[in-house]
């Protein structure tokens, strides 16, 4: 689909929804929509129900997780028009405290979609039928798909010959997690300005050759 | 909910245990005269228990033997795939995909690759194109076997299985000699496959199309119109056309439901709009119509596979920008920038431009999709997973209610559930 029609079927969607937009871009192709939270159960009804657009189907919600924002959370909603054959994206942002309207009324397919996120992200949502943890473990502690929670985890489980029973402690590395800072300034590779990249560049803010 | 499971039933209840769950059928216990009052009871299914096909745990509310309620526990397999990845580099992350759906593992790096070739911007070669979608349909039989085999086997079929994992041998080797692995296979890359197809390949995988259709017409023999295994699936676990695109079902799941979807086709990724074959469409969306899709799909796939075979185009395997694709072994004996470029590929790994991007493919299971974010550094910011089994599993509820517990385990096996992508 070319990027001229994903433009003007943004267009169209920005119309229709009016106020709830913050945001349409297509970038590679993808047309994402970002709106006001608590309107997104409006504008995925919407997207579902008008013929201009036809989203019918829920592929998958997720979240982003960015902590230097006000609202850390995007929450994500990849849509598929069957209709149209069509694919965008909806987000929204929040935070740890603020619910966001579950989408389960929509598309049922967003309960475990939307545990899936509680469980990991630990972004909560409002009227959903059976918010419960969903892939961690039986009284897991803590959202471990946020930015802040350490790779390796807080405890590890094993089985306690003494006790005849799984028993869980904090987790002991024998080697600390290692992670190296590979941003160099290799050529075709990256534009980040190290320490002392300024040097290079000249008085009249051009850079030697 | 409850987290405490009970076992026990009414008064003169035969409780099923999960290992009776082959047999079917009512068990009746009233005796002769008396009326029994059955209370509904709370059965565990799982998680070890062969008919849940990994480690799946079900909660189920039984009223005698029909499921009243079926509640899915899950995550026993998580391993945070999408956190480790976000920890690698993007060629590092490669072979965590092979291991979410161990049974179909090169589309599930196909998938992946070519999510970071949307955001690098790059196409792979062709002939890249056309060894990748040959063993993505080596892999959809591969997949396909597996799943109608012991579905078979959970219903009750237990030659099928043993036929089909000789043919799943044939092809595994395959893949190892593709890719040194019968398993995680870490053969595709960002840019092309790691290496070329070995001399001879070709004609063995042709050889093998031509005796493949043997097989199918005996498997199709075993079960296709096998009256107890027709008894087990046609009309048990019904799914409306309306109730797969609300639930979010892919795959032959939805195409067992009669819509004509199919990503190959209407999204066509790679070369497969060169290919000619057909999507099977089912009718009635019952158990024994995903097994027909399945069924032709094969067939579809072995369509695909000679045409590869037969077009498979001369020229490089993978892209020659060295930025992304490691240079051959012999240039870095002669090159300084060569062995730089090698050296800096699998230490530091490519940089990828900030931007995001969902992926999907059209995995053996359905739609297969990656939804990556890149902040412009060496390792994927995000890379969430989107894996077609963990919509159908969330299904297993509204498809079993009301049907028998053995069914339960037909709705199941249909759904070709594998825990290595729903857990993740």
């Amino acid at each position: 689909m070319s990027e001229q029609a994903l433009k003007e079927l943004g267009d169209v969607i920005a119309a229709k929804i009016g106020g709830d937009v913050l945001k349409v871009e297509v970038r590679l192709g993808e047309l994402m929509v970002t709106v006001k939270r608590p309107a997104i159960l409006a504008v995925l009804t919407a997207l579902r129900d008008d013929p201009a657009t036809r989203f019918e189907q829920l592929t998958d919600i997720t979240a982003v997780d960015y902590p230097d924002r006000a609202e850390r959370f995007e929450v994500v909603y990849q849509l598929l028009s069957y209709t149209h054959n069509r694919r965008m994206r909806v987000k929204l942002a929040t935070d740890e405290d603020t619910p966001v309207p579950s989408a389960v009324a929509v598309f049922s397919a967003a309960n475990w979609f939307e545990r899936e996120v509680w469980d990991l992200f630990g972004i909560f949502f409002e009227n959903h039928p059976d918010l419960r943890r969903i892939l961690t473990d039986y009284g897991f502690e803590g959202h471990p798909f946020r930015k802040d929670f350490p790779l390796t985890g807080y405890v590890e489980a094993r089985y306690d010959e003494d006790q005849k029973r799984v028993i869980y402690e904090p987790v002991r590395l024998t080697q600390d997690f290692r992670a190296f800072d590979f941003l160099s300034p290799w050529e075709g590779m990256t534009n980040v300005m190290l320490p002392g990249d300024e040097k290079a560049a000249l008085q009249d803010g051009s850079k030697k050759p | 909910m409850s987290m405490t499971v009970s076992t026990e039933s009414a008064t003169g209840v035969v409780s099923t245990g999960p290992a009776m769950t082959g047999l079917g059928g009512a068990i009746s216990a009233s005796g002769p005269e008396t009326k029994t009052q059955i209370k509904p009871y709370t059965m565990n299914f799982g998680p070890q228990h062969p008919a849940a096909h990994g480690v799946l745990r079900l909660v189920m509310e039984l009223n005698g033997e029909v499921v009243e309620r079926c509640d899915p526990h899950i995550g026993l397999l998580h391993r945070g795939t999408e956190k480790l990845i976000e920890y690698k580099t993007y060629i590092q992350a490669v072979p965590y995909f092979d291991r979410l759906d161990y049974v179909s593992p090169m589309c599930m790096e196909h998938a992946y690759v070519l999510g970071i070739e949307n955001l690098l911007q790059i196409k792979a070669p062709l002939r890249a194109q056309y060894i990748r979608v040959l063993f993505s349909e080596i892999t959809r039989i591969l997949n396909h076997i597996l799943s109608i085999t012991t579905g078979a086997l959970d219903v009750g079929a237990i030659t099928p299985a043993l036929w089909g994992f000789e043919e799943r041998e044939i092809l595994m080797e395959f893949y190892e000699r593709v890719s040194g692995a019968r398993l995680h296979a870490n053969y595709f890359r960002p840019g092309g496959v790691a290496w070329d197809i070995p001399d001879g390949l070709l004609d063995d995988i042709w050889a093998f199309t031509e005796r493949f259709p043997k097989f199918m017409d005996d498997l199709e023999g075993l079960l296709t119109e096998n009256r107890i295994f027709k008894q087990r699936t046609v009309d048990i676990g019904i799914v409306t056309k309306e109730q797969a695109l609300d639930w979010a079902f892919t795959g032959p799941m939805l195409r067992g439901s009669g819509v004509a979807w199919d990503l190959r086709k209407s999204q066509p990724y790679e070369v497969y709009d060169r290919m000619e074959f057909d999507v099977p469409v089912g009718l009635t969306g019952d158990c024994w119509a995903r097994y027909l899709v399945r069924m032709e799909e094969m067939k579809q796939s072995l369509r695909i596979i000679r045409q590869c075979c037969k077009e498979m185009p001369a020229g490089p395997y993978k892209i020659e920008d060295r930025k992304v694709s490691p240079p051959p072994r012999g240039e870095m004996k002669r090159s300084m920038e060569a062995l730089i470029h090698h050296f800096k590929l699998f230490t530091e790994g490519f940089h990828v431009p900030a931007g995001e991007t969902y992926t999907a493919i059209e995995a053996p299971k359905g739609e297969f999709g990656v939804y990556l974010v890149s902040d412009g550094t060496n390792k994927p910011y995000r890379c969430k997973i989107r894996a077609p089994g963990f919509a159908h599993l969330q299904g297993l509820d509204f498809m079993s209610k009301g049907h028998m517990l053995a069914d339960a385990v037909a709705n199941i096996a249909s759904m070709d559930i594998v825990f290595g992508e729903i857990d993740r």
